[in-house]
């Protein structure tokens, strides 16, 4: 039997920029983002759905473009700029927030802090409102509850 | 009047409502929050009830020990419930106060006085707050992203944990050579009991990486070849089954001229977040805090799992993602309490990964259902035979003679899971929801056949045998529509003497343009039921085109749930519900091999996608003088039949097997 080592032999010390603040976190050079903002940062909002970048909950702007956080590991973000669903200085992020609530969309919740994310990337894309246009950008977003009709509708007021 | 059954152990007005922070009424339900909305129609009705304001009310959060015990919140009850139980207690509890204020009371004499089921309520014509589509509770603290869900509880201390589990069911560990592997520093410990293994670590990534180096080295003693998908119908057909009239007058003839089978594959929650738990073994006590929808009967299994009393366990409920049944979220409970036993004081946080959320939690199961009919010469059906055979709806936490958690049936001190039995009638059963159909036939056989054996473990998943049983009956009476050149509206019509059925059947037609011309490809299907035969009348029209493959373009709701809480709540359930509906019906199957699922993520069990999702126009039909009924599961099986109806419509082909793919339409070309 092959002999397994698990010593993390890559950690490091990054400096990343998270919601317009200069951090520093402690761990391995492959762990994913996502966890970095789990378990090292507390920033909790963003969430963990499958872990291989097919259900949209994990996604965050980096630079402004929406990017999967659970399969983008640490040491690819460099001096880029990191935003998740807690930023409150985005005014596209607060605007898509207070529509959400206006149309209530959603139910459980658990897949909006992604689809927020990408929601603000598209809006700010100055991308076509039209319903297939917004439904055909979140079609990496899985909701199980079922309120996409909401969601879509949340997004086309957001960006008028 | 007697009391509800929620109150019957919990008679006390001060067991529901608390008054104890002076200006402010907290509610004690023993019903939870998974994104149904519940909480905010329950405090609709106590503020209401009680007239307070509306944002004077907190809820209780539900926990063993403080909240009553309702049981599971399942079966589009909780309204029905929890809400007839808190509308007594507040009704109770303004009548005694009279012109005293509540928060006196509390100071004074105390809430501890019996609740009045005679209580005089409030008349429906003076409500100023149910019947408002009052905005969510939970809603904004979930945008914001600092919504506690179960996977964002951090306490002092926090262990994190990832189970690897068994390469199929039946496999046992034979060896796991772990004093091969050097741990990291990030490692706290490898579990092993049995062929239970979970390794905890300072953080999430460190152990998921280890489960994922474990998983190449350890080895399994095989078990035989265990089901296949090849193999599902032969074992739906040939498994050995309890039998239960669930019906029967009239005539009963063995051969009837009319038959057609309908199937349904089993289908996965596939909850959006995978389930999670965090347990601490504090002393005597062991705290456990779960997304479980009942915590109760979860508490009794655990207890009975370790040989324990009940009493030292406490259990607090938090939010998960949305869960539609019982999925892994007692096993994940379990799960975590087996880990923090070795770490006395600490609290252990156990996630499951998206694999074993899709390739290990129970499933609803896969179906089959029998029809036969005669037709008389005026083109009225005389006689009705439904036969359904499955795996039973639930393996719940206490419900079966031994513990029903997945950990289980992998430590060395327990035991296989026991097939799946069903809930009780009264609660709407399981294998035989909505098998008796609510059209006036002269004579009717229905029989249900729970099979007795179960190759892969099946529980609730929202309407139970009401997907399958309405698709086949609303399916079936289409087809003896077009056999007999009639309308399948008014088909419907001519054999349903119930009004409110008839009049959301009614309502359903006009919202759609029922019998409009349509171009090639396209058609309109309708499906009906009430659910349980004693919940919320729903009548659903799809309208289907069909090129490579179905898409639906529209759904027309016609909904009536008695006297409506929310509208809003009502309508976004409905929804929820058909398109959830429209995703199993459409694209879902869980993919077996050798017993072991091999759909286990998102590429091989697609669900519905926000490109594939039809406009959906819902109408409430008001009651406000009947008793409110649930809204979350009575659209799911009126929409499955409405689409298998529509592709009829569009194609002239006949789909009798869920789901209704490509593959199936072909299938079904006859």
């Amino acid at each position: 039997m092959t002999h397994l080592s698990t010593t993390l032999d890559y950690m490091a010390d990054f400096q990343i920029r998270v919601n317009n603040k200069v951090v520093d976190v402690d761990c391995d050079k492959n762990t994913p983002l996502l966890w970095v903002l789990r378990n090292h940062l507390n920033l909790t909002g963003t969430r963990f759905g499958c872990g291989t970048g097919l259900c949209g909950a994990c996604t965050v702007l980096i630079d402004g473009t929406p990017i999967h956080s659970c399969d983008t590991p640490i040491w690819a973000i460099g001096n880029k700029s990191v935003q998740t669903v807690e930023y409150e200085e985005n005014s596209t992020l607060q605007r898509v927030k207070s529509c959400m609530a206006s149309e209530q969309a959603g139910q459980c919740g658990f897949c909006l802090s992604g689809i927020m994310m990408r929601a603000t990337a598209h809006i700010d894309s100055l991308a076509s409102l039209d319903r297939s246009s917004i439904a055909d950008a979140l079609d990496g977003h899985l909701c199980r509850c079922g309120a996409h009709n909401r969601i879509i509708e949340a997004i086309r007021q957001a960006g008028s | 009047m007697a009391l509800p059954d929620s109150m019957v152990a919990a008679p006390l007005i001060s067991d529901w409502l608390d008054f104890s922070h002076p200006g402010m009424v907290g509610i004690k339900t023993g019903k939870v929050e998974f994104g149904q909305g519940i909480l905010t129609a329950l405090t609709q009705i106590v503020a209401e009830e009680l007239g307070v304001e509306f944002e004077k009310c907190f809820l209780v959060t539900a926990s063993t020990g403080i909240s009553p015990n309702e049981s599971f919140t399942a079966g589009s009850l909780s309204v029905q419930d929890s809400g007839s139980a808190l509308r007594i207690a507040s009704a109770t509890a303004r009548a005694y106060a009279g012109t005293h204020s509540y928060w006196d009371i509390e100071k004074t004499a105390g809430w501890a006085i019996p609740a009045n089921p005679d209580a005089v309520l409030k008349n429906p014509s003076d409500y100023s707050l149910v019947g408002l589509s009052a905005n969510r509770i939970d809603l904004d603290a979930k945008l914001k992203g600092i919504t506690h869900f179960i996977q964002d509880l951090r306490p002092d201390d926090l262990l994190y944990a990832r189970i690897l589990r068994p390469p199929n069911r039946g496999s046992t560990l034979f060896d796991l050579s772990l004093e091969k592997i050097t741990l990291s520093q990030e490692i706290e410990k490898v579990v092993v009991d049995g062929s239970f293994i979970a390794v905890v670590a300072k953080d999430e990534y460190s152990a998921q990486s280890l489960v994922t180096k474990l998983a190449q080295v350890a080895i399994w003693n095989e078990t035989p070849a265990g089901m296949n998908n090849s193999s599902l119908m032969n074992f739906l057909e040939s498994a050995p089954a309890e039998f239960k009239v669930l019906e029967e007058f009239g005539e009963n003839k063995t051969e009837l001229p009319h038959k057609a089978s309908y199937s349904r594959p089993y289908l996965s929650h596939a909850s959006i977040g995978t389930v999670t738990a965090v347990a601490q073994w504090a002393g005597e006590k062991i705290n456990i805090w779960t997304q479980s929808q009942g915590i109760y009967p979860l508490r009794a299994d655990i207890a009975r799992a370790l040989s324990i009393d009940p009493q030292r366990i406490f259990i607090t409920h938090v939010e998960g993602a949305g869960c539609y049944g019982h999925n892994g979220a007692d096993d994940a409970a379990f799960d975590a309490v087996l880990v923090a036993k070795h770490f006395p004081g600490r609290p252990v946080l156990v996630t499951w990964s998206r694999e074993d959320e899709l390739g290990w939690a129970p499933y609803g199961p896969a179906m089959k259902v029998h029809l036969a009919a005669q037709v008389d010469d005026s083109g009225e059906i005389t006689h009705w035979s439904h036969r359904v055979r499955g795996n039973g709806h639930s393996t719940r936490p206490s419900t079966l003679a031994s513990p029903s958690m997945l950990a289980y049936s992998h430590i060395e001190n327990g035991s296989a899971i026991l097939p799946a039995g069903d809930p009780p009638l009264p609660r709407g059963g399981g294998t035989g929801r909505n098998a008796i159909p609510l059209y006036d036939f002269k004579n009717s056989l229905i029989v249900e056949e729970r099979l007795s054996e179960m190759p892969i473990r099946t529980s609730a998943l929202r309407a139970l045998g009401a997907h399958l049983n309405v698709f086949a009956i609303e399916s079936f009476l289409d087809e003896l529509a077009l056999r007999t050149n009639q309308d399948p509206l008014e088909f419907r019509l001519r054999h349903l003497s119930d009004p409110r059925g008839r009049d959301v059947l009614t309502k359903v037609a006009e919202l759609s343009g029922w019998g409009k011309e349509l171009p090639e490809g396209s058609g309109q299907g309708i499906g009906f039921a009430r659910y349980k035969n004693k919940g919320a009348w729903c009548a659903v029209i799809a309208q289907v085109d069909v090129e490579e493959a179905v898409r639906v373009s529209h759904l027309w709701i016609a909904v009536d749930v008695g006297l409506v809480i929310n509208p809003d709540g009502v309508r976004n359930q409905i929804e929820g519900g058909a398109l959830q509906s429209l995703s199993w019906t459409l694209k879902e199957q869980v993919q077996i091999n050798d017993g072991a699922v091999t759909s286990n993520n998102w590429e091989d069990y697609p669900i519905l996608r926000f490109s594939e999702v039809p406009l959906v126009q819902t109408e409430i039909i008001s009651r406000p003088t009947m008793p409110a009924l649930g809204a979350g599961e009575a659209s799911i099986g009126p929409t499955a039949a409405a689409i298998a109806n529509a592709v009829d419509r569009a194609i002239n082909v006949r789909v009798r097997n869920m789901p209704l793919t490509v593959t199936n339409i072909m299938a079904s070309v006859e």
